[in-house]
């Protein structure tokens, strides 16, 4: 973490601004420290690289331009959104090209009889909702960032949110790409209408971190607004009997808008802060939500609290009223800023598992907790088992940052262990680049990076991330686990 | 039986000889015609894994649908794309490979949108795995969805890991007298507004809509939509037909075309019957020549496949644009570099 590259030389630097200003103006191209110092990280602070330059195109033939100038140059480049992702998807080249797609901020037409809105990437995530609600429709996916992130990095990461065990990622709700490869030539994946004909490349690129196109246009689903929507807030006084109230309500055939847990040092770190009126006193809280039409919701509400009394609740709130629901709501959203309230320095995971090992992942967290010495709150989207434990830090304690590097990594070799993965929904980026070697064997990454040479075959888009070289992994030396099945599973390894 | 199909792929990719990778052999008559020696998948079968409260089924290409899909409603639970099986041969794998979606799509989504894992067995005989067993995984490319429709060109599926979902509390079907242009306003409208509308079917003048959900749901959509209810029987029938093509509409010999288009499109303007699903995003028509029925399409920014029948020489899906061809060439190549699997079958050149 943190170590900064070797700033290219000048010279380099000098000719890569020329040959980009020849078609983009002056404002366009920074190379000056003090302007592109805003970009030298995105949400992952812990890493940071001035880039060689940034690239502030408005117009997709400049997009296509750049790419085409620095594929002949062979100048690496990343592209960027809003900058708020968290694995360093979006860390600057200190030897390229920062592709900065903000000023790309158009929503270029909403059809609400078709229901879906074509825009640009750098439109926010919380915008097109906005300009779909006078019409009652909205973009589902919904990551807590959403009013800042945008829909280019939500299709370079397929971003999720508290929503999507009923409505899906990003990856379920756009409809087509518009983009253009490295090498400048235009692609158009997916359409206005179902199923493409081809090979599926909609969700090869959905999700591929950057690495195998720039998207230019998204056309994205809308969906009615839910008419109602209630939220449960149950407490419990162990956070099994939380994990195992998450799996009843699943097994009672409910599909909850949205299901979350928060363990009690999450609340309380939450509580000081946004004073959501949480039970304190409870290990674990759950918050369930039912939306659809008020008589649905009703009865979805009513179900939900049959099955936490049942599974041992030892408080039941339900919203009365949008007011209430949102309060309820506002712990859960702030959950990551009041953490950052309490601790310098927070680091925060998103591996996923399968619901029913919870019980053993937190005690197991527990256990690292003390082994150790630092901290780490637990916020979770329960219903589809994608963990967000945040391990409380000080970055400017090297040995704090190193256990705390040591503490994740076994955070998510435990996850992969159990049968899940080490990354749910930030991506793998820079950050989670060598556990890629634990998640899958050489087999695999050389299929990515044949998939990746297909796109990109002199590999300079956003280079360097999301999979890892074989020599990497060799020199990272873990061992591959597959589906809970390590290779000597008899020996002891915690 | 993985031994036998490794040695299999080796011994064909040695000699550059097409190998017809096939489970039931349902939907043999889908996509190019089938070529090479065949490689039976139905022998690799079973249900490696299935938690009803994590959502998650996993199992073997050969295991059959119905075998699978009748395990999920024992728990309650079932695959929302309602994959159409064609006859009671077909297998997962031939289902994933296909990647073909029911009645339910445009409201739950397509078999691409349920896959959540993979493992599979590419052109060289690697035994390969990506995604997972979870609802949420984005470490690496999503090589498990690009599966989903592939016709096997990719690689032998071995195993698959699908979300499930459960079984709507209630269901009724409704029945409504109208026009085809006021069926297409009228779906596109509702569909704007939260009605639990999970299929669609307008056939000469009449449409027949499910409402799946809540009790209470289901009940008060219904008195808003009116029309007059289907008996429980008879509702169960109908979209059987509609999703195994049963119905007397799929029936002869005249060439079956699938038009893909926007929900919203106008009435498609071509010779031969239409019966229109997925509120009106997919138009079936039986009749029509390889020139016109492709422009209709196209100009209605859409696609057309010929589904069935016909004179497929003239090619069975829409021709791809330049750029995409060469991604599909190369991605093929780097799967399956040579050349052995299922070739033709999703695209003349490759």
């Amino acid at each position: 973490m943190g170590q900064a590259l070797p700033v290219a030389d000048a010279a380099r630097q000098r000719a890569v601004a020329q040959a980009l200003r020849i078609f983009l103006p002056e404002r366009a191209v920074l190379w000056e420290q003090e302007d592109t110092r805003p970009y030298e990280c995105d949400g992952l602070t812990a890493y940071r690289q001035l880039p060689m330059v940034v690239a502030l195109p408005e117009t997709e033939e400049q997009v296509q331009r750049i790419l085409r100038t620095c594929h002949d140059l062979g100048v690496p480049v990343v592209p960027r959104g809003a900058g708020t992702g968290l694995s360093g998807g979006a860390l600057p080249p200190g030897d390229g090209v920062l592709l900065s797609l903000a000023k790309f901020m158009r929503v270029l037409r909403l059809d609400p009889v078709a229901r879906l809105a074509v825009v640009q990437p750098g439109v926010r995530n919380a915008a097109i909702s906005d300009v779909a609600a006078p019409f009652g429709l909205y973009y589902a996916p919904d990551p807590s960032s959403q009013i800042a992130c945008t829909i280019g990095g939500n299709v370079a990461e397929n971003s999720g949110g508290v929503h999507c065990l009923k409505y899906g990622l990003t990856v379920h709700n756009v409809m087509r790409v518009r983009g253009y490869a490295m090498d400048g030539e235009p692609l158009d994946v997916g359409g206005e209408s179902l199923d493409a004909p081809g090979l599926d490349l909609l969700a090869l690129l959905i999700g591929s971190e950057g690495l195998l196109a720039v998207a230019t246009e998204i056309t994205v689903k809308l969906l009615p607004m839910p008419q109602l929507a209630r939220v449960v807030m149950a407490s419990f006084d162990d956070v099994g009997k939380a994990g195992d109230a998450v799996a009843a309500v699943i097994a009672a055939g409910i599909i909850p808008a949205g299901l979350e847990m928060m363990d009690r040092p999450a609340t309380h770190a939450v509580e000081q802060f946004v004073g959501a009126g949480y039970d304190l006193e409870a290990a674990a809280i759950l918050l369930c939500e039912a939306d659809g039409i008020p008589e649905e919701v009703e009865e979805e509400i009513a179900r939900v609290k049959q099955v936490f009394e049942r599974a041992g609740a030892t408080r039941l709130t339900v919203s009365r009223d949008e007011t209430e629901r949102l309060r309820i709501w506002s712990g859960r959203k702030a959950a990551f800023p009041a953490v950052g309230r309490i601790s310098p320095d927070y680091y925060c995971m998103d591996g996923t598992i399968p619901r029913k090992r919870l019980g053993e992942v937190l005690g197991f967290i527990g256990a690292l907790e003390n082994k150790y010495g630092l901290r780490c709150p637990n916020v979770f989207h329960a219903g589809d088992g994608n963990l967000h434990p945040l391990i409380l830090f000080d970055a400017n304690d090297a040995d704090q940052l190193r256990r705390t590097e040591e503490f994740a990594a076994e955070v998510m070799q435990k996850c992969i262990e159990v049968g899940g993965t080490i990354t749910g929904e930030h991506g793998v980026g820079v950050e989670k680049i060598d556990q890629m070697c634990i998640q899958f064997r050489a087999e695999e990454l050389s299929l990515f990076h044949a998939v990746k040479a297909v796109f990109d075959p002199r590999g300079l888009l956003n280079r360097g991330k999301a999979v890892p070289t074989l020599t990497r992994c060799a020199e990272f030396g873990r061992m591959h686990v597959h589906g809970g099945k390590l290779v000597h599973p008899e020996l002891p390894r915690f | 039986m993985l031994a036998d199909f490794r040695d299999t792929i080796l011994a064909a990719a040695a000699r550059r000889a097409p190998l017809r990778l096939r489970g039931g052999g349902s939907k043999d008559f889908y996509g190019g015609a089938p070529r090479g020696a065949l490689l039976d998948t139905r022998g690799y079968a079973g249900i490696v894994d299935y938690e009803p409260t994590e959502l998650v089924a996993t199992a073997r290409c050969g295991t059959p649908l119905a075998e699978l899909e009748e395990t999920l409603a024992r728990e309650g639970q079932m695959l929302a794309f309602e994959p159409p099986r064609f006859g009671g041969a077909a297998t997962l794998g031939g289902c994933i490979a296909a990647g073909l979606s029911g009645p339910r799509r445009a409201a739950a989504g397509a078999a691409r949108d349920f896959v959540l894992g993979a493992r599979l067995l590419d052109g060289q005989a690697r035994d390969v795995s990506f995604g997972g067993r979870v609802m949420k995984n984005v470490a690496g490319y999503d090589v498990s969805r690009l599966l989903a429709g592939s016709l096997g060109t990719l690689g032998l599926i071995l195993e698959v890991s699908l979300k499930v979902l459960p079984r709507p509390a209630a269901e009724l079907t409704l029945r409504l007298e109208l026009p085809e242009a006021k069926a297409l306003e009228s779906l596109n409208r509702w569909a704007g507004s939260p009605l639990p509308i999970s299929a669609s079917a307008w056939r000469d003048g009449e449409l027949s809509l499910r409402l799946s959900g809540a009790q209470s749901a289901v009940r008060a959509a219904a008195q808003k939509l009116g029309g007059e209810a289907l008996a429980g029987e008879a509702a169960l029938e109908f979209w059987s037909g509609i999703r195994e093509h049963a119905h007397p509409f799929f029936s002869g010999d005249a060439p079956l075309w699938r038009l893909s288009v926007p929900s919203n499109c106008a009435p498609v303007a071509l010779p031969g019957a239409q019966l229109i699903e997925w509120g009106g995003a997919l138009r079936w028509l039986r009749a029509g020549t390889q020139a016109a029925v492709r422009a209709a399409a196209a100009s209605a920014g859409g696609h057309a496949t010929l589904f069935r029948g016909g004179d497929k020489a003239a090619g069975v899906f829409a021709p791809l644009a330049p750029a995409l061809l060469r991604l599909h060439r190369e991605l093929k190549a780097a799967f399956d570099p040579a050349g052995i699997f299922n070739p033709g079958r999703l695209h003349p050149d490759f």
